[in-house]
């Protein structure tokens, strides 16, 4: 019922949002956005492509809708939806819709196709697959964390030890490790990205034994961190986007994916007639992954350590680990949870 | 014996986080099921007590006075159940249910009203959640500080614990609830408004409900998601059928689930056990102890059947 309520919500804003825009000149291009059952105000992904969006219309004069969906069965419809309806591109968000992409990608091969966070469209002429590098987010926030202990003790909470979610890690571990060579790193996996209370409580244990930073890539769970450290008084690491608004005085700053510039980028492409299929990888040098913006618990010269990482991550003289391989060739055995 | 001390504090700490929603809830529940009314719609109440509890935190800045609220959302969906189920004679399962997608419905769309369509609130600041006892005076990481530095709404709801048992067992109420949920056309012989305390036993566990989500967003975290409520209504009904429906059986219950969480939280210190095996110590605790201290629960007998007034 939530679901649905927000849907007859969300619809009833797109309506407007269209019916508000039917009147604008031929040259213009038309992009619907289809979000994954998080909804267009997850605080998250689906969130951060709808303001790109919202932006590329601002900036680009594009024309631009969503819709929502409230269950995987969704997915095939709403994209069916901008497909009868003649939209220029269709940006769908997340993995969770890549089998619904291949599909209507495989019937439509004149339609243009975007989608966020999946490679295994990437076959498909029509489809540009968006990826991020999550590891070197992850890497700038883990420099962050060695240079702020003064326990000599950081702590990084997972949600889940899946591939992708394991990138976090290696990221955050090679960063941490970099900025300090002496700093132990707890690290616990919650196995659950909506526990609040277990995310608490593990991050009270991480704080326990000393912990004075803790990263968590652990979704809801993580609030539970981010709760256990503004009672403990220790800095928090974010995630996804800027979580500095949960606590302003606990956040150090928030490993973020910037997808608001992959959906514009990839809006003013198809704007342009210069979009290609194939994958197009966000990262720290397309300014596609970084740190916060929000840098108010950061000093200076933190600030200006993690600008000179920077630096060297995009000129290639920092290499930032994405497998176990590539990470235990350089750091030994030092990340427990894969 | 230094590092036991350490970890027995860590398990006292995780299961004061862990254990008070569950309780609220559980207490409530107790209510409803042993007047006779079967209240699957725990869920769904203490998702409006969280969303009530966190909204009225942010707009007045007094905890108290947030928890309350959250509590008399709960028990206004409470009152709703009791309208369909007690007034009207509607089927409690597929009432309680419709309140479990009503509930959260009605949440994220005031939500989204509220706060610039976002289903989020905006985080509650720590002077306007309910104050934690003990705060500041152990040095955090110490025994102390983890065993007893918790929010004082996690003490209290041992004390309301204490009182329903009080309620259930020791006052003329008490006997009466028991008794419509066991012979309801016995008790209206005797003259007993047998409507009138099946109301008052709904809506109680409404508000206990209530409570118990507005803890969540006042205590374990101090903001409002969608997803902050999944599936801690539907252990508490599980802890009061585990507990025989009785609240210090419910309490016993809560106190089991909340430790196991204390134990993963041990387990996977060392990161050498599957996570995947930790989080199952909870569900596999409980059918251990189900099969083997519990034995049968014996449901009230009147539960779940709508009762009509002699004509």
């Amino acid at each position: 019922m939530n679901k649905k309520l927000a849907v007859a919500f969300a619809g009833a804003v797109a309506l407007s949002l269209s019916v508000g825009m039917t009147a604008m000149a031929d040259d213009t291009i038309r992009v619907g956005m289809v979000t994954d059952v998080g909804g267009v105000n997850d605080a998250s992904f689906n969130q951060s492509s709808w303001e790109g969006l919202q932006r590329a219309m601002e900036d680009l004069g594009i024309e631009a809708k969503y819709l929502e969906s409230s269950t995987d069965a969704d997915y095939a419809t709403n994209i069916e939806t901008f497909v009868d309806e003649d939209y220029d591109l269709i940006i769908c968000v997340g993995f969770m819709l890549a089998d619904a992409t291949r599909e209507a990608a495989e019937e439509n091969p004149e339609q243009r196709f975007a989608i966020i966070d999946d490679s295994s469209c990437a076959d498909l002429e029509n489809v540009t697959c968006l990826m991020f590098e999550q590891s070197q987010a992850s890497y700038l926030v883990g420099y962050v964390a060695g240079l702020t202990t003064e326990s000599n003790t950081v702590g990084f909470a997972l949600g889940m030890a899946t591939e992708i979610m394991n990138q976090f890690g290696y990221g955050y571990c090679a960063g941490v490790l970099d900025a300090n060579p002496d700093a132990t790193i707890l690290q616990r996996n919650i196995n659950n990205f909506g526990d609040a209370a277990t995310g608490k409580s593990m991050t009270n244990e991480m704080i326990t034994n000393g912990a004075d930073v803790v990263f968590h890539a652990a979704g809801g769970s993580g609030l539970g961190t981010i709760e256990a450290c503004k009672e403990a008084g220790v800095w928090a690491i974010g995630v996804d986007s800027d979580q500095s608004v949960i606590a302003p005085e606990t956040v150090l700053t928030s490993a973020m994916k910037r997808v608001d510039n992959a959906s514009y980028d990839v809006a003013k492409a198809c704007l342009e007639g210069t979009l290609e299929g194939g994958i197009v990888t966000y990262d720290l040098a397309s300014a596609g992954v970084d740190i916060a913006p929000t840098t108010d618990n950061l000093p200076e010269d933190v600030l200006e350590a993690v600008e000179q990482v920077k630096e060297q991550i995009i000129a290639g003289d920092v290499v930032v680990p994405k497998t176990k391989e590539e990470f235990e060739a350089s750091y030994g055995d030092v990340y427990e949870l894969d | 014996m230094n590092s036991f001390i350490t970890n027995l504090g860590l398990l006292i700490n995780a299961t004061m986080i862990a254990t008070p929603p569950l309780l609220y809830a559980a207490l409530g529940s107790c209510f409803s099921e042993r007047s006779g009314v079967v209240n699957i719609g725990i869920e769904g109440m203490m998702t409006i007590g969280a969303f009530t509890g966190a909204v009225v935190a942010y707009y007045t800045g007094n905890g108290w006075f947030a928890f309350f609220c959250g509590g008399l959302a709960g028990a206004l969906f409470g009152l709703i159940h009791a309208v369909a189920c007690i007034s009207f004679q509607a089927d409690q399962t597929i009432s309680g249910t419709a309140i479990n997608f009503l509930a959260p419905g009605i949440a994220v769309f005031m939500c989204k009203a509220l706060f610039d369509n976002s289903s989020d609130s905006p985080a509650v600041d720590t002077a306007a959640k309910i104050p934690k006892l003990f705060s500041g005076i152990f040095p955090v990481g110490s025994f102390w500080n983890n065993a007893l530095n918790n929010y004082a709404a996690a003490y209290l709801v041992f004390v309301v614990a204490a009182i329903v048992w009080f309620v259930f067992f020791k006052t003329r109420f008490g006997m009466r609830l028991r008794a419509c949920g066991e012979h309801p056309r016995a008790c209206e012989t005797l003259g007993i408004d047998v409507f009138k305390v099946r109301y008052i036993c709904v809506i109680l566990s409404g508000f206990l409900a209530g409570l118990g989500g507005a803890y969540v967003t006042l205590a374990t975290v101090s903001q409002f998601r969608p997803s902050i409520i999944v599936g801690q209504g539907f252990i508490a009904i599980a802890a009061v059928i585990f507990g025989k429906f009785n609240p210090q059986g419910a309490t016993l219950a809560c106190l089991l689930f909340g430790v196991c969480t204390g134990l993963k939280t041990l387990a996977s210190s060392s990161n050498v056990v599957s996570p995947n095996l930790i989080s199952m110590i909870p569900y596999v605790v409980t059918i251990l102890a189900l099969i083997l201290f519990v034995g049968h629960a014996r449901v009230p007998a009147a539960n779940g059947k709508p009762f009509y007034k002699a004509q």
